[in-house]
């Protein structure tokens, strides 16, 4: 029996539902003209409760930001291949300002670092990734109208743009000014919170207290002020985002839709909005904190302090306070970042190997072991800051059992490739590109995770090569096979295959080429965050000799990356107006999103909404003479459900 | 090498444009088809570039062993640097074990497997015993990894023995200075709030307290000279020319003694002088008094003083309580202890338990080539130890460098010159060693700073 879900039944918020009538019994719903005239372009462009639109609003202002790290990471890229040398493209980004005579400064070195590690992980990939995708695939893949509340729906993704915002000016601040507006105000006794130039420069961590201290970095002023602010924005963001995501999926399945039916994209989306529920407030008091010390005079963070030669009276706080509070959001972070592109991806693998998923209830276990036990390894990144070495032990053995479900969706993803019969899209070769990273960056994690070894290699290129790997490219990839695999169900329209192979091509080779090297560089014992390795010619030349020759060599290949993104931006703008239309289920996949119709309508089926009978993951079911099965498809007569 | 990436780099980049323009027109032709599906023949061909993708990155692994090696950083110079780098390649064996065969896989089965003309998928959702076997195999490997860890981690932060040398290291922005014990071996206390000019480690002693409740004392003055002339800045001119007037020279001094007082308060300032004014000329008043509105600098000055003087009188009062609680009897600690700038001189064989403190922000004492590392925080103290057992010269000579040298840098991101924050280290054999360390006996705390307090440490023993 097909449940029939009137529309009234819905509770979309208002305004959403106004272009709908009630379907007549056997009536399809074809509403969409009728919708033109009722919305005006603000309220379906820009103030939209649609969770399609809404997701590719998170899309387009991530593509932005993710743009613009990227850019940063290339300006101290040069300079860290040529230190010294007068560079063009420095003078040109930067001005005379940060880069007098083409030459990087050396306060504006870490305040690009800070930037570009900030927007990468909190705007591209949390805000990017999961906003982007949550918000579209949520919905049509569990086969509800909408979000649970369109309205915070949208209030998430303002708050995103207005956190982008003020990350994206905190770059132009100059002596208490953004833009040339002063924002300083004089009479203020808080000296330094609302002064200084430059972004924050603490690094994406920002450790007091020298992200306390004004006085002790110049983008510890205004530009740390601006990142407080933008981050607090964010978090709010993310929480109602998160919040709406968990009510949608726990309450808005339809029917059938169990949730042992439910695709894996949306078990890592509900993991990952739960983890941010949980430990992205833990990052505001943090930053609350941290506000209080800079402008209150409070002692959370500080103790016996003399910077430069103002002797402080705070006594009793302590640094460490703030790592503990911050990595206890940090580490469940990257798997904010991560799950959302797994998840993502054992969709894409699954569809394109014309093969269920290879051991889906173990997926789903690994997803939700990987998820409780991100909570209990934070101290992983405190080894060296005077723990209790007991403490450090037990966070050992907490970091290391993560290996274990991760191997197990490694095990399972090839298995899911055995046997396949592979159709290699453009998704589908970005998604295994994804495995490859998540193996190769994984492996040097259980390095890291060793206390010992840790020590020697802690805050080294060695865990910059680490968790580019395993994060940003895995977490990059998802989101390149989301794009290239769910562009038609955004835009209508398809992406440019081959353009896609190009791309994908030389985003694999330039990456790795970038990242992989930087190993090396890190077992010769070079800290991160150094804006050049001049010292080492007081000590050891010949390491400093090695060590340029593999920075010019992965300079290089950053170039070489940037410059391929821009066949992708080619190619997704050139296809939003020009690509061929899209047919309704271009991949031949088994979900509910390819039941909606190709153009986009408000409660996404002109009808009522399907019902389910089976999982996402009948591909190549022995006894049926297709290769895919939609979910809306009855059982037949005798026929095993998996 | 440069030029050739930099040569394949636009090579690419020309083939790439190339492509895209190729493709632009592709791209209408393909618009006109309806159904989407993927070309054999740009399937195989990518399967074929998945295996020679792999063996680009298997061959770059490999090109990048061979070219710089595993440790760009020699061998290990301590004890717990060998037992790392043991361990180290232990796990390395083990990943690099499993990044090969799992990419090997990864890339075969997406080469072997992709679609062929009327080869159906198979049908394979899951097998519990296969699923078993790579849950516990990774969790068995996974054990020895943590078993050999924890091991040698508690080996390597197990307390210093009772014997070894003590060596505290103080981090500023941005440099390294370094205090050894001195002859009784043990390090003097010491309080952020005695660092004074002369006295940049803080070490305490009763004239440090001393000297420091002095010249805490003679800034608070200071401060409060500033703010008294800062408040007259902005009186208005009558009334300034009125109270420098010689007439009135003794009430004036009067008035300004309590205007200056730390009862005055801004706030309520024209009120009070109009009070004062009126006590000063019998309630009448003739001469009409103004304040001039302080300005906004004017005002910020005024607040970032009176900020500075409460700060001051804070630790003016616990300075004065720490002179209350001093027992001298610890100073002879504190007087012998050596201050060594620039180098750090090690003894080969010998076992150092160095702590750690921080004036200003974080930092972080990396020294690489003893694999060892610990934070240097903020009003908490840090410990580490670690026995070198290479001097400077055997390592020269293994890394086949005559100028090679240890080295502390700064591993934890602390301001603008955090990349030039280092400290060279000598590690002498012990012959040489112990002869420096006889020179540096003569040039303690006490002979810098202190030459003429014989009867404090007379009074001390
Ligand atoms: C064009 C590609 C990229 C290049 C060339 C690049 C390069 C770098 C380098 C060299 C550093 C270390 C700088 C230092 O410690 O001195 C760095 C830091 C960082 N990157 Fe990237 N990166 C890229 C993409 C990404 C992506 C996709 C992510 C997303 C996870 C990311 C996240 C970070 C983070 C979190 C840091 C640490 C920032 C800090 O130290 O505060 N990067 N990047
Ligand atoms: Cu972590
Ligand atoms: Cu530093």
């Amino acid at each position: 029996m097909k449940k029939s879900k009137p529309f009234e039944e819905f509770v979309l918020p208002q305004g959403t539902n106004k272009g709908l009538k009630q379907p007549k019994l056997g009536e399809v719903l074809i509403d969409h003209d009728h919708d033109h005239e009722e919305e005006n372009f603000v309220s379906k462009y820009i103030f939209s409760h649609d969770h399609k639109m809404i997701g590719k609003q998170f899309l387009m202002t991530a593509v932005f930001m993710g743009l613009v790290a990227m850019m940063l990471s290339i300006l101290f890229r040069i300079q860290l291949a040529w230190p010294g040398e007068e560079s063009s493209v420095l003078s040109l980004f930067l001005g005379d300002t940060w880069a007098p005579d083409g030459i990087l400064k050396e306060d504006m070195y870490l305040g690009l670092v800070t930037l570009h590690g900030t927007i990468m992980v909190f705007f591209l990939l949390t805000g990017g990734l999961s906003g982007t995708f949550s918000n579209l695939l949520i919905p049509l893949q569990l086969g509800a109208r909408d979000m649970a509340s369109g309205f915070m729906n949208m209030l998430s993704y303002w708050f995103f743009f207005l956190s982008s915002l003020l990350m994206f000016a905190s770059l132009f601040i100059q002596e208490g000014a953004v833009f040339g507006i002063q924002i300083g105000d004089p009479t203020t006794s808080l000296p330094g919170v609302w002064d200084g130039s430059g972004p924050a420069m603490a690094g994406w961590t920002i450790y007091p207290p020298l992200s306390a201290l004004p006085q002790s970095v110049s983008g510890s002023g205004l530009g740390m002020t601006f990142w407080l602010f933008s981050m607090t924005i964010f978090i709010a963001s993310s929480l109602i985002g998160s919040l709406n995501y968990i009510v949608t999926v726990l309450n808005l399945r339809t029917k059938g839709m169990t949730m042992t039916r439910m695709p894996l994209t949306i078990w890592a989306f509900f993991v990952t909005a739960i983890l941010g529920t949980l430990s992205f407030p833990v990052l505001l008091s943090a930053a609350l904190l941290l506000l209080m010390d800079r402008m209150a005079g409070t002692s959370f963070y500080l103790s016996d302090i003399i910077v430069g030669s103002d002797m402080l009276a705070n006594h009793g706080g302590s640094p460490i306070l703030y790592q503990h509070l911050f990595w206890f959001l940090g580490h469940p972070e990257v798997y904010i970042v991560l799950l959302p592109a797994l998840g993502l991806s054992s969709e894409v693998i699954a569809t394109n190997s014309r093969k269920p998923i290879f051991g889906y209830k173990a997926m789903i276990g690994s997803i939700m072991a990987i998820g409780f036990l991100s909570f209990i390894v934070w101290g992983h990144h405190m080894f060296i800051t005077g723990m209790n070495p007991f403490l450090g032990s037990v966070f050992v053995f907490t970091t290391l059992l993560i290996a274990i479900p991760s191997a197990v969706k490694v095990f399972n993803y090839l298995t899911t490739l055995w046997k396949g019969s592979l159709v290699l899209t453009p998704a589908m070769m970005f998604a295994i590109g994804l495995v490859s990273t998540f193996i190769t960056g994984g492996v040097t994690g259980i390095i890291l995770a060793d206390s010992a070894l840790d020590i020697a290699i802690h805050d080294t290129y060695f865990v910059v090569a680490h968790f580019h790997i395993v994060m940003g490219m895995s977490a990059v990839f998802g989101m390149f096979a989301g794009v290239y695999h769910w562009f038609p169900k955004m835009f209508g329209r398809m992406m440019n295959t081959r353009l896609g192979y190009v791309h994908f091509w030389l985003t694999i080779i330039g990456a790795y080429g970038v990242f992989f090297p930087m190993h090396f560089v890190g077992l010769a014992g070079a800290p991160r965050r150094y804006y050049n390795y001049s010292v080492y010619q007081d000590f050891d030349q010949g390491a400093l000799d090695m060590m340029m020759d593999l920075n010019v060599i992965v300079t290089t290949f950053a170039i070489f990356s940037a410059v391929a993104q821009i066949i992708f931006l080619f190619n997704f703008f050139y296809s939003i107006f020009r690509g061929p239309r899209a047919p309704q289920n271009p991949w031949r996949s088994t979900t509910l999103e390819w039941t909606t119709p190709v153009e986009h309508v408000h409660g996404n089926w002109p009808g009522d909404l399907p019902t389910v009978h089976r999982w996402p993951y009948d591909y190549s079911k022995p006894g049926s003479d297709v290769d895919f099965i939609m979910q809306t498809e009855p059982l037949a007569e005798g026929e095993e459900e998996h | 090498m440069e030029k050739i990436i930099i040569l394949i780099v636009l090579v690419t980049g020309v083939i790439a444009l190339a492509q895209l323009v190729r493709l632009y027109e592709l791209t209408y032709k393909l618009k006109d088809r309806g159904e989407h599906d993927i070309p054999n023949r740009d399937n195989n061909l990518n399967a074929k570039l998945m295996i020679g993708f792999m063996l680009f990155l298997f061959s770059g692994f490999i090109y990048l062993v061979l070219r710089f090696g595993w440790t760009g950083r020699g061998e290990a110079a301590s004890i717990q640097g060998v037992e790392t780098d043991w361990l180290l390649n232990i796990n390395f064996v083990i990943i690099i074990a499993v990044f090969f065969l799992t990419n090997f896989l990864l890339f075969f089965f997406s080469f072997k497997y992709v679609r062929k003309p009327g080869v159906k998928a198979k049908y394979y959702s899951h097998n519990n015993k296969l699923e078993m076997i790579w849950t516990i195999v990774p969790a068995v490997v996974l054990a020895v990894i943590i078993i050999l860890g924890l091991k040698s981690w508690s080996e390597l932060t197990a307390d210093a023995s009772k014997k070894a040398e003590k060596i505290e290291l103080f981090a500023y922005q941005f440099a390294w200075v370094a205090r050894y014990a001195g002859e009784d071996n043990t390090l003097g206390k010491f309080d952020y709030k005695l660092t004074t000019g002369n006295n940049e480690l803080a070490l305490m002693t009763g004239s440090t307290i001393d000297s420091s409740v002095q010249e805490m004392g003679k800034s608070i003055e200071a401060v409060e000279q500033k703010l008294k002339l800062i408040n007259f800045d902005y009186l208005s001119s009558e009334y300034r020319s009125l109270i420098s007037s010689s007439d009135y020279k003794s009430d004036v001094d009067e008035l300004v003694t309590e205007i200056s007082s730390s009862e005055f308060n801004l706030v309520g300032a024209e009120e009070q002088l109009k009070q004062l004014y009126g006590r000063y000329t019998g309630g009448g008043d003739h001469i009409k008094i103004t304040l001039n509105e302080p300005n906004d600098e004017t005002k910020s000055i005024i607040g970032d003083l009176e900020k500075d003087l409460s700060t001051k009188e804070r630790l003016y009062r616990s300075l004065v309580q720490m002179k209350q609680n001093h027992n001298p009897s610890q100073d002879k600690y504190t007087l012998n202890d050596i201050i060594q700038k620039d180098t750090l001189y090690l003894c080969k064989g010998r076992e150092y338990d160095f702590s750690f403190r921080a004036k200003d922000v974080i930092h972080s004492a990396y020294f690489p080539h003893f694999r060892a590392q610990m934070n240097v925080v903020p009003g908490m103290p840090t410990s580490f130890k670690f026995t070198p057992i290479l001097t400077t010269q055997e390592m020269r000579a293994s890394k086949n460098n005559d100028e090679f040298n240890y080295v502390i840098m700064c591993n934890k991101i602390c301001g603008g010159a955090h990349y030039k924050m280092k400290m060279i280290v000598v590690v002498y054999p012990e012959a040489e060693y112990d002869d420096w360390m006889a020179l540096k006996r003569k040039a303690t705390f006490k002979d810098q700073y202190f030459p003429n307090e014989e009867t404090e440490m007379i009074a001390a023993k």
